[in-house]
């Protein structure tokens, strides 16, 4: 929660500095809803952050857009009006609207990575914002750039004025852009899920430096997330948007103490929250020396850079690993993009070769084997993969996908099929969608299904790589409750990789923290993130959003 | 940087030996061969012929044959032709700047007028400017450039007689605009396959640009729709066509080499033909060669342009 709450979200003493009201969003013919935002009225208070929040195609980013006029020629405003300075904006020809972008209202996105001219130096990035409203000359907007790339708190702002784009991290390219946002000084500024895509520490960064920012400046701040937790660390106003319309406005403390739509309520139970300290830890109900796999000593590093005529590059991304697996158990891998989390869990199902080390399965030791060899075992190590969307042939059928692999394995297909239609409905998916394609589902479907195929194995130990980060915060807790289940039915062990320290916290027993390809901490995720040991845990709990209000009382 | 150069120096030599190799077996492996034409000389016996072999040193197996040329060649001795015995260099020479001057303003034609016809189809997609360019792009692309050439001839110098049908200047003229009058037709014909490539290339490399949130970002700071394409769109949208320039160079040689010989012009097209035609092997396998090179180099400057203009390239 930030500072001085109880001014923030009353009744606002000045007119508010953006006013939308009855805004409605055609969609083109076809799509599944015919608005994109209907009806949609707010004011945008002056010198204060307003969250918009919601989950994918809740219409919340369409309504960004549309104030800034930059929405696609396809949709279309059909009714309402937007207030700046005394303007209706949806009236306002092509050049005064490209006069106000920029300089009166500017705009940051969500993926810093793509969001810069990969051709054009950081600086010239910056001065162009000023020279597209033909604000001072060459020399004083190259100071300027200088000036803004200290402010938003980036090292050696001499040499970042020409350093290229892709020599930025994320954190540091996501602060480029709000250097170039805030050139001019804007009254507004619209952030599109700016930490979205950035690990926890750097999102807390960001967090910060926005509020900070926003405070020295009296700005008006616009901020659409989709994360409740982000929500609490920096709202004094906030708008539920659900399927295009507007369910609840109301002042921050308001929406988390009493929220009064039941969509706000179901987003704010579905918002993953750490452990409580005293809670018990989920408990293994199987035998406790029942171990399934154990690594011992793991390592593996990447080499870049040809060996022959050119420089070596050697990363190490998993160092020295060890841990034991027990059955029924959920072992959580935690750790920022980069920690080798990702390259550990492959290393387990053998996607990637290990350099040496041990990775012992029932007894065997499963890392020297020729991938010929390991092929009958390769059942009982399934994996389910991030990205619904692309994991699944958009020209297989369901049916396909989930038998393909057992029958390959022997399977006679009439009994794949028996099996396909059973564990489908353990799923929480209808024998109908056996017939269907991916493009028909849902997201959260679309899990199931890659859940499901891997299940079509009977195997022992499932790899989860950030299996419900793509997925909207509803649909994950779903799809969380349904490995539950099926981890209670079948007592299979899981392997969760995940860079979210509250989705960790629930579902694990035991929990390894990762950082630059070494474990630094594990155990008991009570203990891990109640009281965390190792220096770079500390960190990453302290950078939860949302944690300050969490442990408000209600 | 200079490790790279050499890198690719290295792999240019393996190439270009294989492609030496290839041509030349092929070439003394199709029946015929230089000696046929004596053959048919009155009087003329199978022991002069033998003579003729052994003098010309074609009697010796291939392979020796073979590392007899790469040893000459490396020396720097291309050899010489067998019809007029000049330096095969020499008869290159003559007729590399015809060439040169044929794809150079054919190559400026089509990039112009492709890349413009690619953004601006890119632009507005879906409009009428659009399904006309994607649909004279087919047509362009499926006829041969043969026959654009002989309607060229039929249309504007049978019919209109407003261009020379061939040759590269008048007689006894050879002024820069008589020049230019005789280069438009060839060039405008060779270019118009490349048009048709270039346009379809640059249309999807500029699609690709424009849905970027690098492009979102510039609009969002008010930047002129028109800066926001020049600069941002087509700037990131050329790179890739650097490097299709590179590739395309063996098309636009094998191109020239028709166009060349339906324009009755003087290039190294024309030399080929004609010399495969005599069996005249020393000049045949000279520019083979010379044009494999040419590739080659084409390749690399395409890549250094590149890696100058693109940040993250680093060539090591």
């Amino acid at each position: 929660m930030r500072p001085e709450p109880d001014t923030a979200g009353e009744c606002p003493r000045s007119e508010p500095v953006l006013t939308v009201r009855n805004l409605t969003v055609e969609l083109p013919t076809g799509m599944e809803r015919r608005y994109a935002v209907k009806d949609v009225s707010f004011d945008l208070p002056r010198g204060r952050v307003l969250c918009v929040i919601g989950e994918s195609g809740s219409g919340k980013s369409v309504t960004a857009n549309t104030i800034m006029g930059l929405l696609p020629n396809v949709i279309r405003v059909t009714s309402g009006e937007i207030r700046f300075q005394g303007d209706d904006l949806l009236k306002l020809d092509k050049d005064s609207l490209r006069g106000l972008r920029g300089r009166a209202i500017s705009m940051i996105f969500q993926d810093p990575l793509s969001a810069l001219n990969p051709l054009m130096t950081v600086g010239d990035q910056i001065a162009e914002a000023m020279a597209a409203h033909g604000a001072g000359t060459r020399q004083s907007r190259t100071e300027r750039a200088l000036e803004l790339l200290e402010e938003v708190g980036l090292p050696d702002p001499a040499l970042m004025l020409h350093q290229y784009p892709f020599r930025l991290s994320g954190g540091q390219r996501q602060r480029v852009m709000i250097a170039m946002a805030l050139a001019l000084e804007p009254d507004i500024l619209i952030a599109d899920e700016p930490t979205t895509a950035l690990d926890v520490t750097t999102q807390a960064q960001i967090l910060e430096l926005i509020l900070d920012i926003q405070k020295r400046k009296g700005m008006s701040v616009m901020f659409i997330t989709h994360d409740f937790g982000v929500v609490a660390e920096i709202a004094d106003q906030v708008i539920v948007m659900e399927k295009g319309v507007i369910v609840e406005q109301a002042p921050a403390n308001e929406i988390f103490t009493a929220p009064k739509h039941e969509y706000t309520k179901r987003l704010i139970a579905a918002v993953p929250e750490l452990i409580e300290a005293g809670q018990p830890d989920r408990s293994i109900s199987a035998g406790q020396d029942d171990t399934v796999i154990s690594v011992e000593n793991l390592n593996k590093t990447y080499t870049s850079g040809s060996g022959w005529l050119g420089r070596k590059r050697v990363v190490s991304a998993v160092a020295d690993a060890s841990f034991t697996l027990k059955r029924g158990q959920t072992l959580g891998l935690v750790g920022e993009s980069g920690s080798g989390k990702t390259s550990l869990g492959r290393l387990l199902i053998k996607l990637l070769e290990s350099d040496s080390g041990r990775i012992v399965y029932r007894g065997t030791d499963i890392a020297p084997m020729s991938e010929r060899e390991f092929r009958p075992l390769r059942p009982k190590i399934q994996m389910i993969f991030q990205d619904p969307f692309a994991s699944l042939n958009p020209r297989s059928t369901i049916g396909h996908i989930i038998t393909v692999g057992p029958i390959a394995q022997g399977m006679k297909r009439s009994e794949a099929r028996t099996k396909a239609f059973r564990i489908l409905q353990q799923v929480g998916l209808d024998a109908g969608a056996y017939g269907r394609y991916p493009h028909e589902f849902s997201g959260g479907q679309r899990q199931r299904v890659g859940i499901a195929r891997a299940l079509m194995f009977d195997p022992e130990v499932l790899v989860a790589d950030e299996a419900v980060s793509a997925l909207d915060v509803s649909i994950q807790a779903q799809i969380l409750q349904l490995l539950d289940e099926i981890q209670r039915e079948t007592q299979v062990s899981m392997v969760f990789i995940t860079h979210d320290l509250r989705i960790a916290s629930q579902i694990c027993d035991h929990v390894l923290v990762m950082q630059s390809g070494k474990i630094v901490e594990a155990g008991p995720p009570s203990r891990i993130f109640h009281h965390p040991r190792h220096d770079y845990t500390r960190q990453l709990v302290a950078a939860i959003p949302g944690t300050g209000r969490a442990a408000r009382p209600a | 940087m200079a490790r790279y150069l050499l890198k690719r120096l290295g792999q240019s030599i393996v190439l270009l030996i294989i492609v030496s190799m290839i041509g030349f077996f092929m070439l003394h492996l199709t029946p015929g061969g230089p000696l046929s034409q004596y053959a048919l000389t009155p009087g003329m016996t199978q022991e002069t012929i033998d003579r003729i072999a052994e003098q010309m040193g074609l009697n010796r197996p291939l392979p020796v044959q073979y590392l007899d040329w790469v040893w000459r060649l490396v020396q720097g001795d291309w050899g010489e032709s067998y019809r007029d015995n000049q330096p095969v260099l020499s008869v290159i020479g003559r007729h590399l700047f015809a060439t040169l001057l044929l794809m150079g303003s054919s190559t400026a034609i089509s990039i112009g007028i492709g890349t413009w016809i690619g953004i601006r189809g890119a632009t507005h997609r879906y409009s009428a400017f659009d399904y006309v360019a994607t649909v004279g792009a087919m047509v362009a692309l499926s006829i041969p450039t043969f026959w654009f050439g002989l309607v060229g001839i039929y249309i504007f110098s049978l019919e209109l007689g407003w261009l020379p049908a061939g040759n590269m200047y008048e007689i006894g003229n050879g002024s820069f605009l008589d020049y230019l009058h005789h280069l438009i037709m060839p060039s405008v014909v060779l270019a118009l396959v490349n048009i048709a490539i270039w346009s379809r290339y640059m249309r999807t490399a500029t699609l690709d640009v424009i849905n970027q949130d690098f492009v979102k970002t510039a609009r969002a700071k008010g930047v002129s729709e028109r800066r926001v394409l020049m600069k941002h769109v087509v700037g990131n949208a050329l790179l890739p066509m650097i490097t299709l320039a590179g590739m395309q160079l063996p098309n636009l040689l094998s191109g020239a080499l028709v166009t060349e010989t339906v324009f009755t012009w003087p290039g190294m097209g024309r030399l080929f033909l004609d010399s495969l035609g005599y069996n005249d092997y020393p000049v045949v396998m000279g520019l083979l060669m010379f044009s494999a090179i040419l590739v080659l180099l084409g390749n690399l400057i395409a890549d250094l342009i590149s890696a100058a203009i693109d940040p993250r390239i680093r060539l090591s």
